[in-house]
């Protein structure tokens, strides 16, 4: 009986958009601005006030949609939409009812086994209410602060496509990463720049007459983290299976409909919110102050040509082109700045590899090869500089040929790795190029077999365990031996050099 | 088509508007007397007739993202019967969202 | 030289010449207006002294020599529905808003004082436009000046009294369904509605937003043509206002037009219109004829009845959105007493709307509900689009469309406030022009044995303004309605 109740979940997402100002009024959009510091008559709904739409929201709009692949009907108009709440100040919310800016679109998410497709019903535009809170010092009284108010809002609604908690999350980070991609919305959730309202219902299986029946839909509301929209799915297919149980022919959309509820994060539950006596009737019509919107096809198109890179055409490339593995590229992607960094350092590295190696790079690096190289400079050095000293790659003081730069010297053997990392930090520090810091530092690593020769000698008299240990058969007792010869040598060793010399020594 | 007591209760209700007793009926009749009036509407036939939605042929009214300066906050509160610390003062909303 | 009796122009040639100072024209309207006042209740605020100093600012700047504008040393009112941040109150004529200081000006506000023009105070209307007499101020009616007995009109009375009353040469008013004609004609005065999109609503404070638009009330056509050209021409700050170029409608005023063709509905001259109304009006109609204008029968077979019909579900339905957001809570007025949030906004919405206004909001709240859209907004803005093809089609054939501006002359206070009905149908021949979002003016065309004037409306295609003032120069050259002066001006003067 369980295994015929399958989830059927859609997901509607606001995000605000990377404007500077609001949707119909030039208040700059701040998130840390005084209360009602950035309002104006026009958002605090003043009586005479008229709204007139920012071009950089549609545009940001339109591209996120064309991400999407949706379609940009030849006109979108803009409704009012009616309700009365203390954050609403005229009481009405300018809203896309009937004709919004994208249509019909799909985002692929990362499912076991490869990709699924999550259709997208529509996209459009509407302007943000303001916030409500409780007073300090509990007593009768909320507060309102309107400088929210007016910020535009992109709602993503996605057909009911999803079949459990963790696509719920997989589409939801999906879309953020998208949208930040794009930079069509910089989606920070602790701004609540970003919040999710799925809607859940189970499928219970096949009627009578053929059709499908369902468990009635949920409609949880203001979520606004990854981990609470997973977290309340999981738990709304889990209730919706107890009720169905408990009341297989009661529990269905035909009798009970539509649910409003809330999630209680410290709780981990949902809640019915006390509904109304009648569903809310929004009383949509056309906003007569404003004048619809006719996207120009020419426009459409350069707005096509001029977007950002998607991360999906990102992840392949980095995949394709630059050799990376799919959990590499994955973890580059966490991070825009990594992602855009990457193919610019892989690039400079191609070509002075090429340089110094001519055809021989072209016989012995194979993609894996380069990817691998490449990758572990940035999984290593590159993420240790932002992890631990905080800086990004938009503000390193090198550029990403001098990092190739650095890469090759270590191809060359001209230092070994250990001694790249040094010089990585000391390009990170003095915006030096590597080769002047080797220089200056005398960082050369030694590969003068006369003198390692010497090292190696030194090492093995030092150590006669270890190097009993392996003329006995364990390899790893080698290990030991190359570091000591590295410590004595200062970390300039060749340490290719020093194991060869060693390995005969202890053998031959 | 003539509006009940019902019907009028419900309206003022959606308006957020409170009439007395006999308020709601003296808007009943006068409602039902007017909507009869605009039922003549219905001899029209528009069948194939769109909606005059805008009253002027423009399209594409747009606005540079360029801010400015807004109110200060006493400015913006000013005008509210209840204001402090720069933020509006109302009624206590309840926590499940519902107050109005 | 008595600056109470000169028309606008007139006023600004004495200024401008230096015969007259800006002091002295606002001096005596103030003075007018302190004697009539008590008798009309044109005005719901004043500010004499700001309108001395601004006056006194004016004269200086002229004897510097510096370019003056357009209205300079004009005293001038506003309607009390727009946004004034001088520090006098927009009220709006409702408690709901009694007392609220705007803290920005409406864009035709600003235009005025970019233009040098004198604003000496806020006129009366009906309460936030709703009305056709002036009489659901929640401040007390204005009294028409031909007849205190009897209504201005509305619901711009308060500035077409003010004009009749010789208190200030011009005013500004909104004309929604025929606020700025209507009160025109009843008071008679030059009144003109713009077409939409001609003249910015921004600060305006919106009633019917697809049908608001602000005129000019004055005595004269050519003072009618000054005021506009002060206050027409795009607005970025308002997405509906057309970037269409003004033209010099001064310039051309004198200009007849030749081989005028009139058309004349037969719709406009039905069993509801005054038997002299219609004398005064067909007599206008000969006065064309003898100038060589060329009167044709047209047929607006839905301009009547049916307009009534659509504009009561378009215009309520929109000023329910509209007036949505007076709660109490950003601003206006805030019951005391109550419960919780719902009871509040209940309670300062019961406590701050009259009647009339809560009528009309219950009333487009049911056109825009669940189960009622299609048939009623949407149905009457279906029928907007037939009558805006009828005004096409007539057009195709005329140049301009005359008959009365109402049915009836000005009617008694208290006369129609128990049906609201027999109310609405007084804007009969005035909402058409709305819908269909074109220009209409009312020119004064004659009085009734009882003294009171009549109006000759004249509709003319969209954004052909120039063209009607030209056409009602015409007749107002062959005439002169305009010297004469109600009774309450006589004696004192």
């Amino acid at each position: 009986m369980a295994e015929a109740l399958t989830p059927t979940i859609g997901l509607e997402v606001h995000l605000h958009l990377a404007t500077r100002t609001k949707l119909f009024c030039p208040c700059a959009v701040e998130y840390d601005a005084p209360p009602n510091a950035r309002v104006c008559p026009v958002c605090l709904g003043m009586p005479g006030v008229l709204p007139v739409l920012n071009e950089r929201a549609v545009e940001l709009a339109v591209r996120m949609a064309l991400a999407l692949g949706c379609t940009i009907p030849d006109l979108a108009k803009w409704d009012r939409k009616h309700y009365y709440y203390p954050d609403l100040p005229k009481n009405y919310q300018i809203s896309q009812y009937d004709q919004p800016l994208g249509v019909g679109g799909f985002l692929e998410i990362p499912v076991e086994g490869g990709v699924k497709r999550i259709g997208i019903i529509r996209v459009h535009l509407e302007e943000d209410a303001g916030k409500l809170m409780h007073a300090e010092g509990g007593g009768n009284s909320s507060v309102v602060d309107l400088n929210r108010t007016g910020t535009p809002l992109l709602e993503i609604v996605s057909e009911p496509d999803m079949n459990s908690a963790e696509e719920v999350r997989a589409y939801s980070t999906a879309l953020r990463q998208l949208a930040v991609y794009l930079g069509v919305g910089e989606c920070n959730m602790q701004l609540g720049q970003m919040r999710f309202e799925p809607n859940i219902s189970l499928r219970i299986g096949t009627g009578a007459d053929g059709r499908p029946r369902y468990t009635p839909i949920t409609e949880i509301k203001n979520l606004n983290s990854f981990r609470s929209v997973e977290h309340a799915v999981a738990f709304e297919i889990a209730r919706h299976r107890e009720e169905c149980e408990a009341d297989p022919k009661g529990y269905t959309l035909e009798n009970l409909g539509k649910q409003t509820r809330g999630w209680m994060d410290d709780r981990e539950v949902t809640f019915l919110q006390r509904s109304k006596e009648e569903a809310h009737d929004y009383r949509y019509f056309p906003e007569p102050d404003l004048v619809p919107f006719v996207p120009d096809r020419k426009w459409v198109e350069e707005v096509r040509a001029s977007m950002p890179e998607t991360p999906q055409k990102i992840r392949r490339r980095l995949i394709e082109e630059y050799g990376l593995s799919q959990y590499y590229a994955e973890v580059m992607m966490q991070d825009r700045e990594v992602a855009d960094f990457y193919p610019k350092v892989a690039v400079s590295f191609d070509k002075i590899m090429g340089r110094e190696f001519g055809n021989k790079y072209v016989s012995d690096w194979p993609l894996a090869r380069k990817g691998k190289v490449v990758g572990n400079w940035f999984n290593q050095d590159v993420q240790r500089a932002i992890n631990e000293r905080g800086i990004r790659p938009n503000d390193f003081r090198f550029t990403a040929e001098q990092l190739a730069e650095l890469m090759v010297l270590v191809e060359k053997g001209t230092i070994n790795r250990n001694t790249g990392t040094e010089v990585f930090n000391r390009m990170l520090e003095t915006g030096k190029s590597a080769a002047t810091i080797v220089e200056e530092e005398s960082l050369a690593q030694t590969s003068d077999a006369g003198e390692l020769e010497r090292i190696v000698e030194q090492v093995i008299a030092a150590n006669p365990g270890p190097a009993d240990d392996f003329r006995g058969g364990k390899d790893k007792a080698l290990g030991r031996l190359i570091g000591e010869a590295m410590k004595a040598s200062g970390g300039k060793a060749n340490p290719k050099v020093v194991r060869e010399l060693l390995v005969r020594k202890l053998r031959g | 088509m003539p509006i009940s007591r019902e019907e009028v209760e419900k309206v003022a209700a959606l308006s957020r508007i409170r009439l007395a007793p006999d308020e709601v009926d003296r808007l009943a009749s006068q409602l039902s007397s007017i909507l009869a009036y605009v039922g003549k509407l219905s001899d029209l036939d528009t069948e194939t007739v769109e909606p005059l939605a805008h009253a002027v042929p423009l399209r594409n009214v747009l606005r540079k993202d360029e801010p400015r300066m807004s109110l200060s906050p006493e400015e913006a509160v000013g005008g509210a019967a209840d204001a402090a610390d720069g933020f509006f003062r109302v009624p206590r909303v309840l926590d499940d969202g519902t107050a109005a | 030289m008595q600056p109470l009796n000169l028309t606008a122009c007139e006023m600004r040639e004495a200024i401008g010449r230096g015969d007259l100072s800006a002091r002295e024209a606002t001096q005596s309207c103030l003075a007018a207006i302190e004697r009539l006042e008590p008798k009309i209740h044109a005005f719901l605020a004043l500010s004499p002294q700001d309108a001395l100093r601004r006056a006194a600012e004016v004269d200086e700047r002229r004897a510097r020599g510096e370019r003056m504008g357009l209205l300079a040393g004009i005293p001038t009112a506003v309607k009390d529905n727009f946004c004034t941040a001088d520090g006098q109150a927009t009220t709006c004529a409702s408690r709901i808003l009694e007392g609220w200081k705007a803290p920005y000006s409406a864009h035709v506000v600003e235009r005025l004082l970019g233009e040098d023009a004198i604003v000496v105070g806020k006129t009366n209307l009906d309460e936030f436009a709703m009305g056709s007499s002036t009489e659901n101020s929640a401040f007390g009616p204005t009294r028409n000046p031909w007849d205190l007995e009897r209504v201005p009109g509305g619901s711009s009375g308060g500035s077409a009294a003010a004009v009749a009353a010789r208190m200030v040469p011009l005013a500004l008013g909104s004309d929604t369904g025929g606020s700025i004609r209507q009160p025109a004609a009843l008071c008679g005065v030059v009144g003109l509605k713009p077409t939409y999109g001609r003249v910015s609503r921004y600060g305006l404070v919106a009633f019917a937003s697809s049908l608001d638009q602000i005129g000019p009330l004055a005595r004269t056509v050519g003072d009618a043509a000054l005021l506009l050209q002060a206050v027409a021409g795009h607005d970025p700050r308002d997405s509906t206002s057309v970037p269409q170029a003004v033209p010099d409608y001064l310039a051309t005023l004198e200009e007849p037009v030749e081989g005028l063709r009139i058309g004349v509905p037969k719709e406009f001259f039905g069993t509801g219109v005054d038997g002299e109304v219609e004398r005064a009006v067909r007599e206008a109609l000969g006065v064309y004829e003898r100038l060589g204008a060329k009167l044709t029968d047209v047929s607006l077979p839905r301009a009547t009845e049916h307009a009534i019909a659509a504009y009561y579900l378009v215009a309520t339905s929109e000023a329910s959105s509209n007036l949505a957001r007076y709660d109490g809570v950003h601003y206006g007025h805030r019951a005391g007493g109550y419960a919780d949030m719902i009871d509040m906004y209940m309670l300062s919405r019961s406590e701050g709307f009259g009647d009339e206004v809560k009528r009309r909001i219950m009333l487009g709240t049911y056109a825009l509900s669940a189960g009622y859209y299609d048939a009623y907004y949407k149905k009457a803005a279906k029928v907007r689009a037939l009558i805006r093809q009828d005004y096409a089609a007539v057009f195709r054939q005329v140049d301009v469309v005359m008959g009365p501006t109402t049915p009836t002359a000005a009617f008694r206070l208290g006369e129609k406030t128990d049906d609201p009905l027999t109310m609405y149908l007084s804007d009969v021949y005035t909402v058409s022009c709305s819908l269909a979002a074109i220009a209409g003016l009312s020119v004064p065309c004659g009085f009734t044995r009882a003294g009171l004037p009549v109006g000759l409306q004249i509709i003319g295609d969209a954004f052909s303004e120039e063209r009607l003032l030209r056409v009602a120069r015409m007749y107002e050259r062959e005439t002169n309605w305009a010297r004469r002066r109600p009774p309450v001006c006589e004696g004192k003067s």
